[in-house]
């Protein structure tokens, strides 16, 4: 083994708190820069993005992907470096199903820029200013990459070999990530490198029978410090939702947000979560059902907080009676390609 | 509205083997014609009814999804149709924040003897989804990426996921 | 594993199916489908030809798959499973489509549409079928002894015949002593055998039986465990009898100082003792303390009973005793609850004295009844010159019930030639239709109208005591519109018999539910089919008889006790049983213990074990319904032969030409 593999970190649609988990491996960041050679990392490293397309297609061992695609850079960055990588991983939840970006699926492009630029009650645009994908300067043309309607998730773009979900992923599950490629006991392509169970599995708190007569937000009750928060009635996503970061979020008496997403061979978190929720609903009609989840407002947003774009809908119908002829369509700004 | 009868939608049912299944049966044993928009499943309950299989029905083509079970108090197993009742409100309130019109996926229930209950439901259901047209879901995510694809990038080393 | 290898057989059912499919055309097209190796269309599948068909193409070309296109699978599902497994196929490896009921003859007019819609239905399946897995019936051993829920005549015959072939039977009573309705009544249509004749023996056979134990004022609290294993909780309710020492002798009920209306066995015409026998040929003879009524009970004083009786039988500590049995099939027969006719205020009863029910009736031309056999009026003395009889009371009418009673007709027609035989009186039966169907029932009718026994046919509007006329005067008015002759009329008469119809026990809802055992719109249990399998349930192991299951007749209910109880022999006889696969079972590796399905299961099958954190199936007591696969947030259940990816699969090949739809997309993570 003469030369170190080369390690590649790159951060497209997201918050950035991945690239500060990675960082939290603290000292044994040292160990990832003596097992690897970081050649790219556009946070950390000053590099160009010539510079690696510059690079032999394969020449990167392991790339380290995080956030959504959510414009034509992303995506060209995912592109470039699922060339350029013989290894490439979504990193975190955004990567892995589009994550907190991907609620924009909720809305339009032409919704969201109507409110960003317009309508919302802290913007005052009277003279309509709003940005341009090709903006002419004395030095040139400038170009913003083109805003996609839809976010997508990596693996809706590239193929991704390994998944490692989380938001952020948590240190126990990037060591393992890491463990695994230095040793080279890669778990089947397409796999998700962490544990295959739910939170619960990791959750002290004590579950007991399982029946809702109403739900509670987090400022309506003080949970019980023992007792399962979805037993009385705090929405969690635990129960549909893969272990790994040893139930972080209900420790503290915070239901599960579902950073983890899915288990394995589910096709939609969401759906998996709706019908473990709507079973426990002590109801039998549809009235007294129905009265039930008015104590759970927006219940897709609860569903679908981190795998939206990765579920089978993927999004909201983009406008109603989006079946109507495009020349009824009105965009709201004449924006992007 | 010739444009509307020209659209023939299908609708995916998904029906309970002991009550809704067999009035589709008995609707075809006693020759009741209902339109061809119907492609029925058979699970043994509503309860079976995993709202994954609806959204797969809807993403896959499907312009609605028709449940049908035994009657409330009526249900084989008892309950099973109390659980469905459960997952489809919620699933309800999730399609309509997915912007979908409530007559695309209904649930309604029908008796093993309820033959002309099922034809008239399935011939109700067809008029509603062709009045709304078309649902054509994946043509909410057209390709939107403008830029050539690199050359081929797959290398032969690596399985890829996909 | 090599590829598989899929065979697609469409059925033509003659004209049935190839009249509105184009057959020929779908077998050719079927052949694209994946994995299909041999697609044929052939007039009648179900017929031995077709059948050898399948068989021989297993042999002939390595099939790993069959797809048969043809009728519902509640039609032949079962037919070509055989066929597979007579080539060594396992049977679960065999998926139907049914393109007959669902498309030929519901579209046949339009041939395109139905084939389209043969075609999507057959590429469901054959998707479907890749993902089937073999799978074997589980076997459970049975326990040779039976459970017979109620003593009445259905309930005494069912639990003789099993005694009879050697298997012990547990008969559990809710009264005091076997019988039920049948001992109640005086004279059996259409032979007018009298019924304590003949079934006084039986009761009698029944209590001294080696092979039966008579648990009467007992009833089932709790019904655990599967066919061939249940575990049944019984209270026997104290007596306050000794029955080890007590000789039936009569000295405490001749002592007992209070007199109650018996509202039971007399139908409130007569009177028993707060320490009673219903009735004189009472099985088992013991009597019991009705301690609602005992002076004892209410002041602490008297024990007249005690101190005369000579055995020193009689027990006031005597508790509740709780007794659990351990049976492999149970029989219910549980019977029925007579429609209460004060729901029909308009024709007065519990109003005006002199209407009485079918039941009341029985009592009052009982020789052994409160009045010796005489039919009187309400006073106990008048014999009646003119009597009424009401058909159809409760039945037949969406007001109360839609169905038929199916025994009235008869009952009333016996009634008519009682009261006539004993009274001379004039008799009117109002009905709507007369149903005398079964064998000797027709020729009883002629028999009756031969009497001089007049028949009204209409619906009676209302039975009033306000008089138009001097003729009406004190009498009983039957208002009806005579719909032969398209008059109302007026028919003054002394008594009035309302032919109540017969309801589910009002307690059969729970009934239901403890025994697993479904009932329909009316109340009555469900059979599992209504033709070919009248005496079974959709629960395995228990078993329907009589009137429990839906109002009829002395001789029905008697070749259905009979039928229960042969169906348990045959169970018991094999040792073993085969129950259907289709369980769930739990991936203890995949659940988090998170308790989502833990109340979801109607039948109790799933257990949490704390030790572990999972929960557990029991796959014994699974009936398959899937609630629970369709509710686990960890796809950590599996209901076998309905799987998570068996219906994707079905979804997404019945929606093969639907949009630009690609097949098998890998969709996310792993």
């Amino acid at each position: 083994m003469a030369d170190k593999p080369k390690l590649a970190l790159y951060w497209a649609s997201s918050c950035g708190g991945c690239e500060i988990a990675v960082l939290g491996l603290h000292e044994k960041i040292l160990d990832v820069a003596a097992a690897f050679d970081i050649v790219f990392w556009p946070c950390v490293i000053d590099i160009k993005y010539a510079d690696v397309e510059a690079m032999a297609p394969g020449s990167i061992d392991v790339c380290l992907f995080n956030g959504a695609i959510r414009n034509d850079e992303n995506a060209r960055m995912a592109h470039i470096l699922r060339e350029k990588s013989k290894v490439l991983i979504a990193f975190g939840a955004c990567a892995c199903g589009g994550a907190i970006p991907g609620l924009a699926n909720f809305s339009s492009r032409e919704e969201m820029f109507e409110w960003i630029y317009f309508q919302s009650p802290t913007t005052e645009n009277a003279a309509r200013v709003f940005p341009q994908r090709h903006t002419r300067v004395d030095e040139g043309e400038l170009e913003l990459p083109a805003f996609w309607n839809t976010v997508k998730s990596l693996s809706q773009v590239v193929p991704v070999d390994y998944y490692l979900p989380g938001c952020p992923p948590e240190v126990q599950s990037i060591e393992l990530a890491v463990q695994a490629l230095v040793t080279g006991e890669l778990p089947p392509s397409g796999a998700v490198i962490g544990l295959n169970i739910a939170v619960c599995d990791e959750c002290p708190r004590e579950r007991k029978d399982k029946k809702i007569k109403r739900f509670y937000r987090p400022q309506e009750i003080i949970p019980n410090p023992d007792e399962c928060l979805l037993d009385q009635g705090l929405y969690c996503a635990g129960v549909a939702t893969r272990a790994g970061c040893n139930a972080r979020c209900p420790q503290v008496g915070i239901g599960c947000r579902g950073c983890y997403g899915p288990l394995d061979g589910v096709y939609d978190h969401g759906a998996r979560l709706l019908s473990a929720i709507a079973s426990i609903i002590d109801a039998d009609t549809a009235e007294d059902v129905e009265a039930v989840l008015e104590t759970l407002p927006d219940p897709a947003g609860y569903f679908y907080r981190y795998y939206l774009p990765q579920s089978l809908l993927r999004r909201k119908a983009r406008e109603n009676g989006q079946k109507k002829s495009a020349a009824e369509k009105k965009p709201a700004a004449a924006v992007a390609d | 509205m010739s444009e509307a009868e020209k659209f023939n939608p299908v609708i995916v049912g998904f029906l309970c083997n002991w009550c809704s299944y067999r009035a589709a049966d008995l609707a075809g044993t006693s020759r009741m014609g209902y339109p061809a928009t119907l492609r029925d499943i058979r699970i043994m309950c509503t309860g079976r009814l995993d709202p994954t299989f609806v959204l797969r029905a809807l993403q896959g083509g499907a312009d609605g999804v028709l449940i049908m079970g035994c009657h409330p108090g009526q249900c084989h197993y008892q309950e099973g149709n109390y659980k469905a009742i459960r997952r489809f409100a919620l699933l309800k309130r999730v399609l309509q924040q997915l912007g979908l019109e409530e007559e695309r996926v209904q649930l309604h229930w029908a008796s093993a003897a309820q033959g002309l209950l099922f034809a008239e439901t399935v011939s109700r259901m067809t008029r509603q989804i062709q009045a709304l047209g078309p649902l054509d879901w994946k043509h909410n995510w057209p390709n939107e990426e403008p830029f050539m694809l690199l050359q081929p990038y797959l290398h032969e080393e690596v399985a890829h996921g996909r | 594993m090599s590829e598989p290898r899929v065979g697609i057989y469409v059925c033509h059912c003659g004209h049935n199916i190839a009249g509105a499919v184009d057959v020929e055309h779908l077998s050719e097209w079927a052949l694209n489908l994946p994995h299909v190796v041999v697609a044929r269309n052939y007039q009648f599948m179900c017929a031995g030809t077709g059948q050898e068909l399948i068989e021989n193409d297993i042999g002939e070309y390595g099939l790993t798959h069959i797809v048969v296109a043809s009728c519902s699978p509640h039609m032949h599902e079962k037919t070509f499973r055989n066929a597979c497994e007579r080539a060594g196929l396992n049977a679960y490896l065999f998926e139907m489509a049914n393109i007959r009921e669902h498309a030929s003859w519901v579209h046949p007019n339009n041939r395109s549409a139905a084939t389209s819609k043969a075609k999507a239905l057959v590429s469901a399946a054959v998707h479907r079928v890749l993902k089937h897995q073999a799978l074997e019936p589980m076997r459970v051993d049975i326990l040779p002894a039976t459970l017979v829920v109620g003593g009445g005549i259905a309930g005494i015959q069912a639990a003789l015949e099993i005694a009879d072939a050697g298997y012990p039977v547990y008969l559990v009573e809710r009264e005091p002593s076997i019988g039920g309705h049948m001992a109640q009544f005086d004279k059996t249509f259409p032979t007018l055998d009298c019924a304590a004749c003949i079934l006084t023996p039986k009761m009698f056979d029944a209590g001294a039986h080696p092979n039966i134990t008579l648990l009467t004022y007992a009833e089932v609290e709790q019904v655990e465990g599967y066919v061939g294993n249940f575990h049944v909780t019984v209270r026997k309710k104290a007596r306050m009898i000794r029955e080890d020492l007590c000789t039936g002798c009569g000295t405490c009920w001749e002592k007992c100082p209070i007199k109650v209306v018996d509202t039971v066995f007399e139908a409130g015409l007569g009177y028993r003792k707060a320490i009673y026998r219903p009735f004189p040929q009472a099985v088992p003879k013991y009597p019991v303390v009705d301690a609602q009524n005992c002076t004892y009970f209410s002041t602490g004083k008297c024990k007249a009973c005690e101190r005369f009786c000579p055995t020193g039988a009689i027990d006031f500590e005597m508790q509740d005793e709780i007794i659990t049995l351990d049976v492999g099939n149970i029989i219910l027969a549980t019977g029925y609850d007579l429609f209460d006719a004060r729901r029909i205020p308009e024709y007065g009863y519990g109003r005006l004295p002199n209407v009485f029910t079918s039941l009341e009736f029985e009592r009052l031309t009982n020789a052994a009844g409160p009045t010796g056999g005489k039919i009187t009026l309400r006073d106990g003395e008048t014999e009646p010159q003119s009597v009424a009889i009401i058909h159809c009371v409760g039945s037949r009418d969406k007001a109360y019930n839609e169905y038929c009673s199916a025994i009235c007709c008869m009952s009333s027609l016996k009634f008519a030639h009682l009261a006539k035989e004993k009274t001379h009186a004039e008799i009117y039966n109002f009905y709507i239709d007369m149903r005398p169907i079964a064998k000797g029932y027709e020729e009883f009718y002629h028999r009756i109208l031969a009497e001089g026994v007049h028949f009204i046919r209409g619906r009676v509007a209302e039975i009033t005591d306000e008089a138009y006329t001097t003729e009406e005067q004190g009498k009983l008015v039957v208002v009806a519109e005579d719909t032969l002759i398209g008059r109302q009329r007026r028919i003054p008469v002394d008594m009035v018999i309302l032919a109540a119809g017969l309801e589910p026990r009002r307690d059969s809802q729970n009934v239901s539910h403890m025994f697993g055992v479904g009932c329909g719109d009316s109340g009555f249990f469900t059979e599992r089919h209504p033709k070919l399998d009248p005496v079974a349930t959709v629960t395995e192991g228990i078993y329907i008889a009589g009137a429990c299951q839906g109002p009829k007749d002395i001789p029905d209910t008697v070749a259905q006790g009979a039928a229960a109880a042969a169906r348990v022999l045959g169970v018991i006889s094999q040792k073993q049983v085969q129950l259907e696969p289709v369980r769930a079972s739990i991936d203890e590796s995949r659940c988090s213990g998170c308790r989502i399905c833990n109340n979801l299961c109607p039948y109790n099958a799933i257990e949490y074990l704390a030790e572990l954190g999972v929960s557990r199936v029991n796959g014994a007591l699974c009936k398959g319904c899937g609630t629970c696969v369709a509710a686990c947030p960890s796809q950590a259940i599996t209901g076998a032969h309905f799987t998570f990816e068996q219906i994707m699969a079905e979804i997404d090949g019945i929606l093969i030409d639907a949009g630009d739809y690609e097949p098998n997309p890998i969709e996310i993570l792993a």
